[in-house]
């Protein structure tokens, strides 16, 4: 049995949604963040394995721009954390509640 | 043979994200950055299986290694207590989970109803050579834009670690 477009789109999604339930269930932002990362990488499978199958190297050239700002965003992110825990000492998600009602 | 070791690595990427997010043995971020880490290297070896060489070494490089050294610095920095005296709402839990199984439902019905079709005969090969000619001819424009995006990020994160920030 060959190995078809459908394989790979089966383990993105689930990859992807083991993200989100990350991202849904953890408490820790810097484990939240992780869990975007594995979603972020469900999406360039996804991508790469398109661009496989319909033999254009478009695919993997996004996939390229997605890492690139990918790492952008990490330095960001994390820069963010660290302010954060430097005025409210905490990196939990139950802690920051200043905009709720 | 391909097929042997697309099962084997796609379980490990699957295995090794699950354990990102719910390590029965320890609920340390580290732990989970490490298998961060294994997931991310068995995606690349997927990524060679699709033969998207350059990116396999690319997801290597920047994600194993820049972004992970990144986040491990971080936790280093801000010493977290563990997270286990938490105690986790089940409802919210429960809920959580279930519109995350939705969301799953929902892709493979999608891909189960959707024509895929058996597609071309896979030929193009992503090695450094084809991608490189693509990126610095039809998408140089985004290239650069790109660069000048890490510009920015790098500004924005100095500016944002200065302690009196306002």
């Amino acid at each position: 049995m060959t190995i078809g477009l459908e394989h790979y789109l089966v383990v993105s999604a689930m990859l992807f949604v083991v993200g989100l339930a990350g991202v849904i269930v953890r408490r820790n932002l810097l484990v939240i963040y992780m869990s975007l990362e594995l979603m972020l990488n469900a999406a360039n499978l996804a991508l790469v394995a398109f661009s496989r199958f319909t033999n254009n190297l478009d695919g993997q050239v996004f996939v390229f721009f997605v890492i690139t700002v990918a790492a952008a965003e990490v330095a960001v992110g994390l820069a963010l954390i660290v302010a954060v825990y430097r005025r409210r000492h905490t990196a939990y998600v139950e802690d920051l509640r200043t905009l709720k009602l | 043979m391909t097929s042997v070791l697309f099962y084997i690595l796609a379980f490990l990427t699957l295995v090794f994200g699950f354990l990102v997010i719910a390590n029965p043995f320890s609920r340390s971020p580290v732990t989970s950055a490490m298998f961060l880490v294994l997931a991310i290297i068995s995606l690349a070896g997927l990524f060679v299986l699709l033969h998207a060489y350059f990116l396999a070494a690319v997801q290597v490089l920047v994600y194993a290694g820049a972004v992970m050294v990144l986040f491990l610095f971080v936790i280093m920095l801000l010493d977290l207590r563990v997270e286990e005296r938490r105690r986790i709402k089940i409802l919210a839990a429960v809920g959580g989970l279930a519109s995350a199984g939705i969301i799953l439902g929902i892709f493979l019905h999608h891909l189960l109803v959707a024509p895929l079709g058996e597609g071309e005969t896979p030929s193009v090969a992503g090695g450094t050579y084809a991608l490189g000619r693509i990126l610095f001819t039809q998408y140089v424009l985004p290239f650069e834009i790109v660069s000048v995006l890490l510009l920015v990020a790098m500004v924005g994160v100095v500016l944002l670690s200065k302690r009196d920030l306002k």
